[in-house]
């Protein structure tokens, strides 16, 4: 069985990480990229199908060289064997429908072609929901999006997946699709391993994982588009329908209580935080 | 039915019993599954704690483990020194002696340390016969067919058969407790433990203790310290930090209606210890154990079907006078464990009958339960022999002859002798009122001071490091009354009175014209020593997996 989950590097958008200028723009240098958030669930569905079933996961994304680290998060954090990077300067500024088409090719050179394909929900940044079903349109395999809960039946080779109907909690539909088939996971995905042979499975995946981390450049394979035998027109800007017309700045968050800065140095200004707390606390 | 999968053995713990019990079965071929609670083995582990090498046990650590002393233990324990201490008054003996009866090594050890690198070689070996280590996963109880216990259960897992079922899952087994073979009923059966890991940073522990490269000491402490409760203190030294504990019997702690960790800082802030402690005092992990008495209470037949108990879950802990001996039973109660299943299956016999039957013939059960214990306990153990002891050393007549050369030699030699130190018996006498005697006939005035202070029990258990099983407690009060449960809010020892951040709380309720004394329980303090179970009425259970405290030193 060979597993393949698409990925993006995104911006990382956590506390502390993201930075904005006074305009409210991402300030894109300053901030680091990491893997998609969302794309962290369709890993770990790949990687709980490897310990299950056995087979090869490998991870897959489009973007510049140095997204070759966002495959490297994924082989490290969730044991995958092979990384493929898709960068190529006729790949830039892509839309989800360029993107779609030139992920499509990748999965369709890979050899063996993939059982499986995984893709995260949404990304932290177009947040279009469109890339996946796009990539599969392309494919033409079944689909199964949303996925919460996935088995498969190795003898039917049959996946039976659990999904949210319209992201409605309540509403939770049991579905099954032959192989090959392409399986977004929702943000609501749960892993699941009650056997202690597929824990000591990844364990051992993790400590194997750790010597081809290390050497991780081996297990890299970089496509552009003469490799993919994909004509420049129809992949990156110049394949993408989508106009960008303007881009608006993030808005501030409305201030609804004002605000006074203390540094803890200012004493007399932490004296009256203090005296200002002190009704609050129960205490004398 | 939920599938079930099936290992030749199961070992639940990965502690030193279960180490060295999956050591042994790897090293026959037994495909061994190990099941450990804690994120890492060592994580929910507490100990004094020296572990020993008897010359007369046919397994000990490093036999099953090259290299555990090079890489996994603190110092060798080469000088001991029992002090009795009376107020200022401190008369020391060197009971260097009676470490070394028996004894071909003794090292001091932190149980992370120990236990994660343990961890690592049982999984190593326990991976080549198709099993492994795994952490984060709670037994959670026994799977029975037809009144035979035939697997465990598993609050992570699905539920598990094996051929042999080795539960080496620590002082509160619940394993042990399930089949019947353990209970949470009599304090008197169990010490209480509490233990501080102290930093020594910038001073080295040989120039603090006048010791040679590499080398550790011992010492103990008894007398009127610790507001009359019987037991002791200890300090142990470790590669580059100080364990400083004290040891008491749960049913003296409880009738005396101390808090235990104010107990320890009566031994922390004492002079007795001053040349040791260092003023800038950084106290690294509070932690505190409840181990069992094995004089009373270890089982004489801990092997059941498949079913064996190892190590502190089957009350292996030898503690006579100053001899406090437990992982080492351990290990080798676990290797014999490994060895019972080889027996089992040559014999066609079940192997917990193998596993009693290897113990029998190490002579374990003599060292457990010695039976010059059991004589001194009929004759010593009761009010009057008590009373009459204690008059007669506190007597002008008793002081007189404390007071007399030969008493001193007499003394020391019985401090320093296996045999007394076996027929001990657990009364006032030998741990409060002797040592103060000796203390007040013999010693000296000691010189250092001590300006240490020690962290408040909020800090103490403020960086202490949790992951809180939310909405999920492992401890519920089944009956709240204060006669029924209010001996935890003193003996628990993250609890204390007038202390609203612990586990037990004392609760006053008013109905009417009657106030109700109960006590409400919050269990996210709580350091898993098991305490309650035995003073409290209480359901007790362990946090699930991964869940609970965890400790960095242990």
């Amino acid at each position: 069985m060979h597993y393949v989950v698409l990925t993006k590097g995104v911006p990382d958008f956590r506390e502390g990480q993201v930075e904005f200028d006074d305009d409210g723009h991402l300030k894109r240098g300053a901030t680091p990229t990491v893997m998609n958030p969302n794309d962290h669930f369709a890993c770990r569905a790949a990687l709980q199908m490897k310990v299950k079933h056995d087979g090869k996961v490998s991870i897959m994304g489009m973007g510049p060289p140095d997204f070759s680290k966002i495959l490297y998060e994924g082989m490290e954090r969730f044991y995958a064997d092979e990384l493929y990077l898709l960068s190529d300067k006729a790949f830039a500024a892509a839309d989800t429908w360029a993107t779609s088409i030139t992920l499509a090719t990748g999965l369709k050179k890979l050899d063996p072609e993939p059982d499986i394909v995984f893709a995260g929900f949404k990304t932290a940044d177009g947040e279009t929901g469109h890339t996946g079903p796009q990539t599969d349109w392309c494919i033409e395999w079944p689909i199964i999006t949303h996925v919460i809960n996935m088995t498969y039946e190795e003898d039917d080779e049959v996946i039976r997946a659990k999904r949210l109907v319209e992201g409605d909690p309540d509403e939770i539909e049991t579905v099954e699709c032959s192989t090959p088939a392409v399986v977004v996971t929702d943000p609501e995905f749960e892993t699941s391993y009650r056997k202690a042979s597929h824990r000591l499975r990844r364990k051992k995946l993790r400590e194997e994982t750790q010597e081809r981390a290390e050497n991780h450049e081996e297990y890299t394979t970089q496509w552009g588009h003469e490799e993919l035998n994909l004509d420049p027109d129809y992949v990156g800007l110049d394949g993408s329908p989508t106009i960008v017309s303007g881009v608006d700045p993030i808005p501030k968050p409305p201030s609804e209580r004002d605000a006074t800065m203390v540094t803890p140095d200012d004493e007399d200004g932490m004296q009256e935080v203090v005296e200002e707390l002190v009704p609050y606390g129960g205490g004398a | 039915m939920t599938d079930r999968e099936h290992y030749e053995a199961v070992v639940v713990g990965c502690g030193p019993g279960g180490a060295a019990a999956a050591a042994s079965l790897a090293e026959n071929d037994v495909e061994t599954l190990v099941l450990e609670r804690g994120v890492e083995a060592g994580s929910k582990n507490v100990s004094g704690g020296l572990l020993y090498a008897e010359e007369s046990s046919s397994y000990t650590i490093d036999d099953l483990f090259p290299g555990f002393r090079e890489e996994a233990s603190e110092r060798e324990i080469t000088e001991y020194q029992m002090h009795n201490v009376s107020g200022s008054q401190v008369k020391s003996f060197d009971i260097t002696e009676l470490h070394e009866h028996d004894t071909e090594w003794s090292d001091s050890v932190l149980r992370r340390k120990m236990d994660s690198w343990l961890e690592q070689r049982v999984h190593e070996m326990t991976v080549e016969t198709g099993g492994g280590v795994l952490t984060d996963v709670r037994v959670d109880g026994l799977l029975w067919e037809d009144d035979e216990v035939v697997g465990v259960s598993c609050a992570e897992l699905d539920p598990i058969e094996a051929d042999m079922i080795v539960a080496a899952d620590g002082v509160n087994s619940e394993l042990a407790r399930e089949a019947g073979m353990m209970d949470w009923e009599e304090p008197e059966e169990w010490f209480h433990g509490v233990k501080a890991v102290v930093d020594l940073p910038d001073e080295g522990v040989e120039e603090r203790f006048h010791l040679p490269p590499g080398e550790g000491a011992a010492h103990l402490f008894a007398g009127d310290l610790f507001e009359g409760v019987r037991g002791g203190g200890f300090l142990y030294t470790n590669e580059d930090s100080l364990s400083i504990g004290t040891v008491f019997h749960l049913d003296s702690v409880v009738e005396q209606q101390v808090e235990v960790h104010e107990l320890l800082d009566s031994l922390i802030t004492h002079p007795v210890v001053g040349e040791w402690i260092p003023d800038e005092y950084t106290e690294l992990e509070y932690a505190a154990k409840l181990t069992p008495d094995s004089k009373k209470v270890a089982h004489p037949s801990p092997g059941q079907g498949r079913l064996a108990l190892v190590g502190d879950a089957a009350g292996q802990m030898q503690a006579q006078g100053p001899v406090i001996k437990g992982m080492n039973h351990a290990v080798t109660a676990g290797a014999l464990a490994g060895d019972a299943f080889v027996e089992a299956e040559e014999k066609g016999m079940d192997p917990g009958k193998a596993y009693v039957k290897q113990l029998s013939g190490e002579g374990i059960f003599r060292k457990l339960r010695p039976r010059r214990y059991k004589v001194a306990r009929a004759l010593g153990e009761n009010g009057p022999m008590t009373a009459l002891t204690d008059g007669l050393l506190t007597s002008f007549v008793g002081r007189w002859f404390m007071r007399r050369g030969f008493m001193k030699r007499l003394t020391g030699w019985a401090m320093s002798s296996p045999w007394m130190a076996s027929m001990m018996p657990d009364t006032r006498t030998p741990y409060v009122t002797l040592p103060t005697v000796v203390a007040e006939e013999m010693g000296e005035e000691v010189d250092s001071e001590n300006d240490v202070e020690p962290k408040s029990l909020l800090d103490r258990i403020g960086d202490l490091k949790y992951d809180t099983d939310v909405g999920n407690p492992h401890i519920n009060v089944l009956d709240d009354s204060w006669e029924a449960s209010g001996a935890a809010v003193m003996a628990c020892p993250v609890s204390a009175r007038d202390f609203g951040g612990g586990c037990y709380r004392e609760e006053k309720v008013k109905a009417g014209d009657v106030t109700e004394r109960t006590v409400s329980l919050d269990t996210q303090p709580c350091i898993e020593c098991g305490t309650c179970a035995v003073v409290a009425d209480t359901e007790w259970r362990h946090p699930n997996g991964g869940k609970g405290v965890e400790f960095k030193e242990g």
